[in-house]
This record gives C-alpha cells, sequence and structure tokens, in this order.
C-alpha cells in the first residue's frame, strides 16, 4: 500500500507535559476521502486530530504530510503547509463580518483570492447573502459554514474538521454533511471528528473507531456499520 | 543557606542601614544623624504596615488595589475627627444640619436601591431611580450648603471646620481602619466579581475623590489650609527641655537637652508604631495559616475551581479587601499622628500608592515578613535615591561649568529620578525576581 | 431673543468646551481600548504616554519658534506634533520590547500586565518630569480664537457672546481625521483586519497565520499617534502639566468602559458622554437660567451641581453605575 496523503503515524502524546492521551494511534486520509473518527465520550477523538495538528505533545510516531515528516511543525507552520483546521468552538471571528472571516482565512496567501472566494460561496450559497453580516449573528448551522469556508480560503491540501456538526438541529446536521460530501468531491481529502458515529460513518470513505487513546477498530464506513462489535459496543445495536 | 537565617540577615541588614544612617557620614549617603536615622524608621514603619495590608490583598487573594493613597488619607481624616477639639458653636451653627444632610443623602442612596430591589418594568425602574437619586440631591444640597457656609464662617482663619471629638488621639488610629473599611466595602461591592482591572481602575477612582473630597469640604477638614497641631499620644519637646528631672537624666547619659527630647519622642513613636506592627503582623500571620487563608490563596491560585467546589469567591474577595484597606487606614491615622497635621495637598498616588506597591513587590507578596521587609527597606531607598541622584548627577556634570546650562538642569531635575528609579526597580523585580526577597512559602 | 441668549450661553460654556474636551478624551480612549482589545490590559501608563508624547511636541515646537517657523494662524505645535508622534512609536514600541514582550510569552495573568505597566508609567512619569520639570508649560502659539466674543456679540447683536478658540477648533477638526483613518484602517485595510480579528479571537487568528507580533506592532503605533494626538491638544486647549495627564487616567479609563473596553465606536461615544457629564454637573448654570426663567424665579446661587473640583467624582460616578448595571459597556465590550 502506498503512502497515504496525510498520515499520524503510531501517535503517542498527551497535552503538555501531562499523561498520554492517545497510544500508538494511527490516522490517515487520502484525496478524495473523508475520514472520520469516531468513538464513545473520552476516546481521544478530538485528541487525536489534535495531535495530527500539532496542538500537543507526540512523544512517539510521526506526522507526515504528503510524504514530508511534520511532526515538529507548529500549527500556525501546519497550516502554511496546507492543513486547514476547523475547530470545534470559538472557530469564527463572530464581530466580523462574513466576508472579513472569509477574507481572515486568506491571510496567508499573497496571490489574488477572490476566485477561491467564489468557490466558497458557490458551494455556501447562504453566506454570499449574508456576507456584509456579522459572522456572530448568524444561526449555528450557518457559523459552521462560515467556519469551514474560512479554512478552505486557505486552499488547503486537507481540510479537518473538529465535531462540525456539535449543537446543530439533524436537518442542520444533513445539511452539513451534504456540503462536507460536496467539498470531498473536489478531490480535497477530509478528516473529521464526530459525535454522531451512525450518520457519519455512512459519508465515510474511512473510519477510526477510537477506544481510549487507541485504535479500536478501523475500515471503510460501510464495512464498520456492518460489524456486528462495532455496532454493538457503541452504535447501540 | 537555611532560609530563616537568610531572612534574619536581611532584616538584620535593613538594621545596619538604620544604625549607619546614625552613626556614620560615609560615601555621602548617611546623614551621621540618629534624629534622620529614627525618621526613617517611623515612616519605614509605618510603610511596613501599610505593605502588610497591601500584602493582604494582593500576596494572599490577588486583588490589585491602587487607592492605598484615599484608604492613608481617610486614616488621616480619622485622626482630625476624633482628637481635635470641637470648634465651638459649630455643632449649633451648622454642625446639625450637615449631619442631617449626610442622613439625608445616604437615605437617598439607600432608597434608591430599595427601588431598584422593589421595582419591576424596563422603563419605570430607571425613572424612579432616577427621580429618587434627583430629588434626594436637591434635598442633599438643600440642606446641606447653609449648614456648610454657617460653619465654614467660624473664624475661617483658624478653624472653619466642625472640628473632632476632642478623644484621645490613639482612638483615632482604629477609627481610621474603619472609615476606610466602610470605603473598601462600598468599592468591593461595586468592583469585585467583575475583571480584575475593574477594581484597579475603580480604587485609584475613589482614591482621586477621597483626596478631592478632602481637599474641597473645608468644614470637614479644613481643606488645603491643611490641619495643624494635632493633638499627639506622646509629650512635646518643649515640655521635656523644661522638665528638669529629664535634662538631668539626659545629661547622664551624655545628651543635651534639645537633641535628647527629639529622640526620645521619636523614639517613643518607634516603640508605638513597632507595637503597631507586631500586633498586625500576629494577627496577620495566624490569618495565613488559618483554614481561612489557606482557602484565599486556593482562591487566588485557581478561581474557577474554588467556585466550583462552593466557594463565593466574591464575598471572600470583599472580606480580604475590606480587611486589607481597613489596615491602610490604621496607617494612614498613624502616619498624621506622626506629623502632627493633615495636609491633603501633600497626598499624591506616587508616594502613597505605588511606592507601597514596590514595597510588597519586592520584599515578596504573599508573605508577611516579606512586606514588613519591603517597607522599611524601600522606604529607606526611597529617601537615599535623591541624594543619590545628585551625587550621579554631580558626578557625571564635574567636567562641565558651574552655570552650565545642562548641569543646572540635570541637578535641578536629579529628584525625578526617584520616581524612574522606582518604576525600574519594580520592572526589574517583577522581571526577574518576581517572588521577591523573602518569597512565600 | 432671551432664548436665543441662553442658546449662545449654553453653546459658549457646555457645548463647545465639551466637544473639545470630548474629543480629547475619545482620542485618549480609543489608545486605551486598543491595547484593551489586542494586548487585553489596561494599560495604566496611557496617561503618561500622552505626557511624554506632548513633551517632545513642546520640546520641537519651542525650537521650531526659535528658528522662526511658525505655522501662521495656527499653531507652530501642529509643526512639531509628527515628531512628537516618532518618538512616542519609538519609546511604546521600545517598551514593548523591553518589558512587555516577555510577559506575553508567559502567558501572564491580565492583572501582572496592569502591574507591569504600573512600572512602565513610573518610569514615563519620572523621564518627563526628568526632562520639562513638574510644571506648567504653555505652548500654543498663533491666532488665540476664530471667533471672539465680542465679534460674536456684534455680529448677531446678542448679549451673550460666543467665543471658539483655535485650539478646541482643531482639536475637533483633528480628531475627526484621526478618527476617520483610524476606523478606515481597521476595516478596510488588512492589518486593521487582521487587527479585529485578533482582538476578536487570538486562537483562530493564529490559525489563519496572523502574526500577534505584527499586530501587536503596529497596535502600539497606532497608540502612540492616538496618545501623543490627545496630549498635544489637551495640552494647547489647556496647559501642558505632568501630573494632569496622570490624571487624565480616571476619564480615560471611564470612557473606555463606558463605551465598552475594546470598542473602539465605544470608547469615542464613552469620551463624550463623560465629557458632556463633567462639564455639565460642574457648569454654573445661572447664566442659562437667567434668560429662561422670569425674573421672580431667578435663582440666588449659581445653580452649579459640583464644584468643578470634583469633576473626576463625575466620570468615577459614571463608571460606577455602568459597572453596576452593564460592565460590558454601552457598545458591548469584551470584559466583564
Amino acid at each position: 500500500m502506498s503512502e497515504p496523503f496525510l498520515i499520524g503515524e503510531n501517535m503517542t502524546g498527551g497535552y503538555g507535559k501531562g499523561p498520554d492521551i492517545l497510544h500508538n494511534c494511527t490516522i490517515a486520509v487520502n484525496p478524495g476521502e473523508i475520514a472520520v473518527i469516531v468513538g464513545p465520550n473520552g476516546a481521544g477523538k478530538s485528541t487525536a486530530m489534535k495531535a495530527v495538528f500539532g496542538m500537543l505533545t507526540v512523544r512517539s510516531g510521526s506526522v507526515r504530510l504528503a510524504g514530508e515528516d511534520i511532526t515538529q511543525l507548529s500549527p500556525q507552520d501546519r497550516v502554511v503547509k496546507g492543513m486547514g483546521f476547523v475547530p470545534q468552538t470559538s472557530n469564527i471571528f463572530a464581530s466580523m463580518t462574513v466576508e472579513e472571516n472569509l477574507e481572515m482565512g486568506a491571510f496567508i496567501r499573497t496571490d489574488d483570492f477572490s476566485a477561491t472566494l467564489e468557490q466558497v460561496y458557490h458551494l455556501f450559497p447562504i453566506l454570499r447573502d449574508k456576507r456584509n453580516q456579522a459572522a456572530g449573528e448568524l444561526s449555528g448551522g450557518q457559523r459552521q459554514q462560515v467556519a469551514v469556508g474560512r479554512a478552505l480560503m486557505t486552499k488547503p491540501k486537507v481540510l479537518m474538521l473538529d465535531e462540525p456538526t456539535a449543537g446543530v438541529s439533524p436537518i442542520v446536521m444533513d445539511e452539513l454533511f451534504d456540503r462536507i460530501i460536496e467539498v470531498a468531491r473536489t478531490g480535497l481529502p477530509i478528516l473529521m471528528v464526530e459525535q454522531n458515529a451512525k450518520q457519519a460513518l455512512e459519508i465515510a470513505d474511512k473510519g477510526y473507531v477510537l477506544v481510549q487513546g487507541r485504535n479500536a477498530y478501523t475500515g471503510s464506513g460501510q464495512d464498520l456499520l456492518a460489524d456486528p462489535d462495532v455496532r454493538k459496543s457503541f452504535l447501540g445495536g | 543557606m537555611n532560609q530563616t537565617v537568610k531572612h534574619t540577615l536581611l532584616f538584620a541588614a535593613v538594621g545596619l542601614l538604620l544604625l549607619l544612617e546614625g552613626t556614620s557620614t560615609a560615601f555621602g549617603v548617611f546623614s551621621g544623624s540618629w534624629n534622620s536615622s529614627l525618621t526613617i524608621l517611623n515612616m519605614g514603619l509605618i510603610s511596613a504596615i501599610m505593605a502588610l495590608g497591601v500584602n493582604l490583598q494582593w500576596g494572599f487573594a490577588g486583588l490589585f488595589n491602587v487607592g492605598i493613597m484615599g484608604f492613608t488619607a481617610l486614616g488621616g481624616l480619622a485622626v482630625v475627627l476624633i482628637a481635635t477639639p470641637a470648634t465651638p458653636g459649630a455643632w449649633d451653627a451648622g454642625g446639625q444640619r450637615i449631619l442631617l444632610a449626610l442622613i439625608l443623602g445616604a437615605t437617598t442612596i439607600a432608597a434608591a436601591i430599595f427601588v431598584y430591589h422593589r421595582m419591576a418594568g424596563k422603563r419605570a425602574r430607571p425613572l424612579a431611580m432616577i427621580a429618587v437619586l434627583v430629588a434626594g440631591f436637591f434635598l442633599y444640597r438643600g440642606v446641606l450648603d447653609p449648614g456648610v457656609e454657617a460653619v465654614e464662617s467660624i473664624n475661617p482663619a483658624l478653624s472653619g471646620n466642625i472640628g473632632g471629638l476632642g478623644l484621645p488621639v490613639l482612638l483615632a488610629w482604629p477609627v481610621g481602619g474603619i472609615l476606610a473599611a466602610g470605603v473598601a466595602w462600598i468599592i468591593g461591592k461595586t468592583a469585585l466579581g467583575l475583571r480584575s482591572d475593574y477594581l484597579a481602575i475603580a480604587t485609584l477612582g475613589i482614591a482621586e475623590i477621597i483626596l478631592s473630597v478632602l481637599k474641597n469640604e473645608d468644614w470637614l477638614s479644613r481643606g488645603v489650609k491643611n490641619v495643624v497641631g494635632l493633638p499627639r499620644p506622646l509629650p512635646y519637646e518643649v515640655d521635656l527641655q523644661n522638665d528638669p528631672a529629664f535634662v538631668e537624666q539626659a545629661a547622664a547619659w551624655g545628651f543635651d537637652a534639645t537633641t535628647a527630647s527629639t529622640l526620645y519622642v521619636k523614639l517613643g513613636y518607634s516603640l508605638l508604631f513597632t507595637a503597631v506592627l507586631l500586633v498586625l503582623l500576629w494577627m496577620a500571620q495566624m490569618a495565613l495559616r488559618s483554614p481561612w487563608g489557606r482557602m484565599m490563596r486556593a482562591i487566588r491560585d485557581n478561581e474557577v475551581a474554588a467556585n466550583a467546589m462552593g466557594k463565593d469567591v466574591t464575598s471572600r474577595h470583599l472580606q480580604i479587601f475590606i480587611l486589607g484597606s481597613a489596615i491602610c487606614g490604621i496607617a494612614g491615622a498613624m502616619m498624621t499622628t506622626l506629623d502632627s497635621q493633615l495636609t491633603p495637598g501633600t497626598y499624591n498616588p506616587l508616594r502613597f500608592t505605588f511606592l507601597i506597591w514596590v514595597m510588597v513587590i519586592v520584599g515578596g507578596s504573599g508573605n508577611n515578613f516579606g512586606a514588613v521587609l519591603g517597607g522599611l527597606l524601600v522606604w529607606f531607598l526611597w529617601i537615599k535615591v535623591e541624594p543619590l541622584g545628585i551625587m550621579l548627577m554631580d558626578l557625571l556634570t564635574a567636567g562641565m561649568a558651574e552655570d552650565n546650562g545642562l548641569r543646572v538642569h540635570l541637578l535641578e531635575s536629579a529628584a525625578h529620578m526617584r520616581l524612574f528609579t522606582m518604576g525600574l526597580v519594580l520592572l526589574l523585580v517583577l522581571r526577574f525576581s518576581p517572588r521577591g526577597l523573602i518569597p512565600e512559602k | 431673543m432671551d432664548f436665543l441668549n441662553a442658546l449662545v450661553a449654553l453653546s459658549n460654556f457646555v457645548l463647545v468646551p465639551g466637544i473639545a474636551y470630548g474629543s480629547q478624551l475619545a482620542l485618549g480612549a480609543l489608545g486605551v481600548t486598543l491595547i484593551y482589545g489586542i494586548l487585553r490590559f489596561s494599560n495604566f501608563a496611557h496617561g503618561d504616554t500622552m505626557a511624554f508624547g506632548t513633551m517632545v511636541t513642546i520640546l520641537f515646537t519651542w525650537w521650531f519658534q526659535s528658528l522662526g517657523i511658525s505655522a501662521g494662524p495656527l499653531p507652530t505645535a501642529l509643526l512639531a506634533l509628527p515628531f512628537g508622534i516618532l518618538a512616542t512609536m519609538a519609546l511604546v514600541v521600545g517598551t514593548d520590547r523591553a518589558v512587555f514582550r516577555f510577559y506575553r510569552q508567559q502567558k501572564a495573568k491580565p492583572v501582572v500586565f496592569v502591574m507591569v505597566s504600573l512600572g512602565v508609567m513610573f518610569m514615563m512619569n519620572g523621564l518627563v518630569r526628568f526632562i520639562i520639570g513638574p510644571g506648567d508649560q504653555r505652548f500654543s502659539d498663533g491666532e488665540r480664537f476664530i471667533i471672539k466674543a465680542r465679534t460674536f456679540k456684534q455680529m448677531t447683536g446678542l448679549d451673550e457672546g460666543l467665543a471658539i478658540k483655535t485650539s478646541q477648533g482643531i482639536t475637533v477638526v483633528t480628531a475627526i481625521i484621526v478618527v476617520a483613518v483610524l476606523f478606515w484602517f481597521l476595516n478596510k485595510t488588512r492589518t486593521g483586519k487582521s487587527m479585529r480579528a485578533y482582538s476578536d479571537n487570538e486562537d483562530l487568528a493564529l490559525l489563519s497565520g496572523i502574526n500577534p507580533e505584527r499586530v501587536v506592532m503596529y497596535t502600539w503605533l497606532i497608540v502612540a499617534v492616538l496618545a501623543t494626538v490627545a496630549g498635544t491638544l489637551y495640552g494647547l486647549d489647556k496647559s501642558f502639566k505632568p501630573f494632569t495627564y496622570f490624571q487624565l487616567l480616571l476619564p480615560i479609563f471611564a470612557a473606555a468602559i463606558v463605551g465598552g473596553l475594546g470598542s473602539p465606536l465605544g470608547a469615542i461615544a464613552g469620551g463624550f458622554v463623560i465629557a458632556m457629564s463633567e462639564v455639565i454637573i460642574t457648569y454654573a448654570w445661572k447664566k442659562v437660567a437667567k434668560y429662561l426663567l422670569p425674573e421672580s424665579l431667578e435663582p440666588d446661587g449659581l445653580v452649579q451641581l459640583l464644584s468643578t473640583d470634583y469633576k473626576f467624582a463625575v466620570s468615577f460616578a459614571i463608571l460606577i453605575v455602568v459597572l453596576l448595571f452593564k460592565p460590558t459597556g454601552i457598545f458591548k465590550g469584551k470584559a466583564v
């Protein structure tokens, strides 16, 4: 098997000097794919993603992007390398307009980003309508679209979403998932942490089930949904 | 080196400085006069008490009080109100009116608070409050102004104020503490529980306002006309010099009567102040070690956790803020007693607020002994930086002609060096030794 | 006629001075609020930064005057202002490098920053007094009035005169220009937007590749401009005395908090609220009342709510009320 586009391999580590939360955990994603990290509460789902993004100390193992070892880089440097990250909370500039949020997403770019802005508006039409409104005044689902849009503005090579559907209604969740699939169809690899395991695995090309910071099950979304062990242990039968 | 030994040595070093001040004229820094040495010691002791109060607020609870000057001045006011004799006729002329007006003022505020708590309605409530406050204000001024005028017209050259109760001056010290505590309660009620910056700004403000009240309300403490010749707890030098027994005793010790009487009075103050300092220090130490003190420090270190454990952080903060301010009030009363005069014009925040902060930080915040050491040491430096600055300037400009403009300017401005130096000391200590000379255990 | 006279008296003694003072406070409060928004602490050294900038401006003014350079009817200080700004920029950026940056890297608590700013305040205060002395300095020259009271009376035939000092006119015009440029910068330029983004959500700004040190540096540069301009205008309008500038801290903080710490728009509104209240409450209304009330009701006293000695009490009282009822201020600042 060839090297995946983005891989966090055998990662062991924790926050700062604290105890290890991840143990020998491996997460990978390829272009055109949606990879989903699921698991019970406290399994280290978000932690695994933050490890890939460089927000915690990885004591052993490595993170590689397009074959390049980026384990030692800071999150900011990883953004420059082409990683787009959408945090779970406070992921927008609430006091700034939607368009300004998107512009700030493109801050590191020195080229003309109007085409990307157009793409984002195409993907999330509602944002075009509300582009001069303060992002903080939008609804929960719209805010998430702003957040994803902001991350897309860097023209990332990989997009990472930390629980994008946390706290939104089921209808909005479905809509968000549709958008995410649309983004993935453009060829952008997407790595996503999700609380709503069932729905997430349905759209996932690859699923990682973490339990206590370790890879418990790995497989395609459909395989995992069909796996009786996975179903029994946390999909609720 | 053992910690205790180190700390003892630090205190011994301050003692040595004072000793040198009394005996030697070395380096042109020391004056070689016991009189000067005791003067520095006395103010040092008062500063140490203030530092103790501030340390209670900052070291124990992490509260940033920038209004020490105001609380100190309130202590001074207490001395006037308690110890001076009542101005004859003032009470009948306008004193009663003034008291009535003050009661009316307080009632107005209470009524406004009552309205706030009892009324509902988005429009009606604020309007009713404003109505109460405005009506109350005019009523207050209507009653107050004639009273003030009457009091201030009584022999304005000498008194023109309501005077005091004529009680022993030592009684003013605790009263100063109570006055300061009362104002601290009001400020604490408002600003605590909000962001830490707000307490700093609110205390900065109240200090300015207390000072402007003292400067402008002539009926109260004669304003900038100052109250002089306040009663003191110790005998007057002149009386001592006229006392044959004292003169004889002084001669036996090898002093002339004038020197001996000055030293006697100053030493008396030193003993009094030391006694107060020791009592407060003992109380602060007990508080620090008590469960209450442990809880305070727990809150300081992690407010969120303490809150989650069900501690009422804001009211604990209020307690300690009041206590610390009261100590500053006591120290303020002591200082005014030492000076025998209340001179509102001489209070300035750099000297009375920020200098105390330097003392606490340099000494070691969170440690009571550190605060005391800081008070004594920094006061000594404060006094001595000026001659040092002049010496430095003299040295730097030695090559220039006597009437060189730059030289004259530098020599004249050397006095401002101490603000600069104090700021520098504060920054250096905060940066390189944030725990101070005697760190918290 | 009486009504017109009352209106003129009101403008002359309340509105005009209030607007000028309000502009000065607004500029000062903008500096405080920017520092708060970006560096997240209340800068106690702001008053003394203003004093420093003004002092340099004064020194250059004196130098220009000795060289015979003048701005005609306008005060020479306007020519010296850019030099004051440059010197203040150097001072605050240098201070940030030498002092504040260390605590940023330590991620120190805001209250530590406040205390450090206190130390900086001390040093700046000492520096200013050392260089120019603690006394009063007047440095305004040029034409003193735009309209003199007597000219106004002759023009209109009213009993009351309206005088507008040049310094008041300059204050308002300059404040409008500075504020317009500042808002253009914050809302339209990339750097300005990055500053707002950083102030809004620091972590996300970092994720977006915004360099915090650059943002901080720009903030200090802008604050240097605001502080120097505010200080110089105040000095031209009244007079320069280091201690007065330290005392200005209170109304400036009050203005920033009333408007909502961290909100530039709020700082401007707060500046005018504080200035107007101060002037209205400490003004003796007898003159205005004389025209409006019938003779029988004419007041005996000065009809002054508080003596001018208590002007700081006004800002303080407003501050307390805001803290009690709406700690985030009129424009919803960041701080609670």
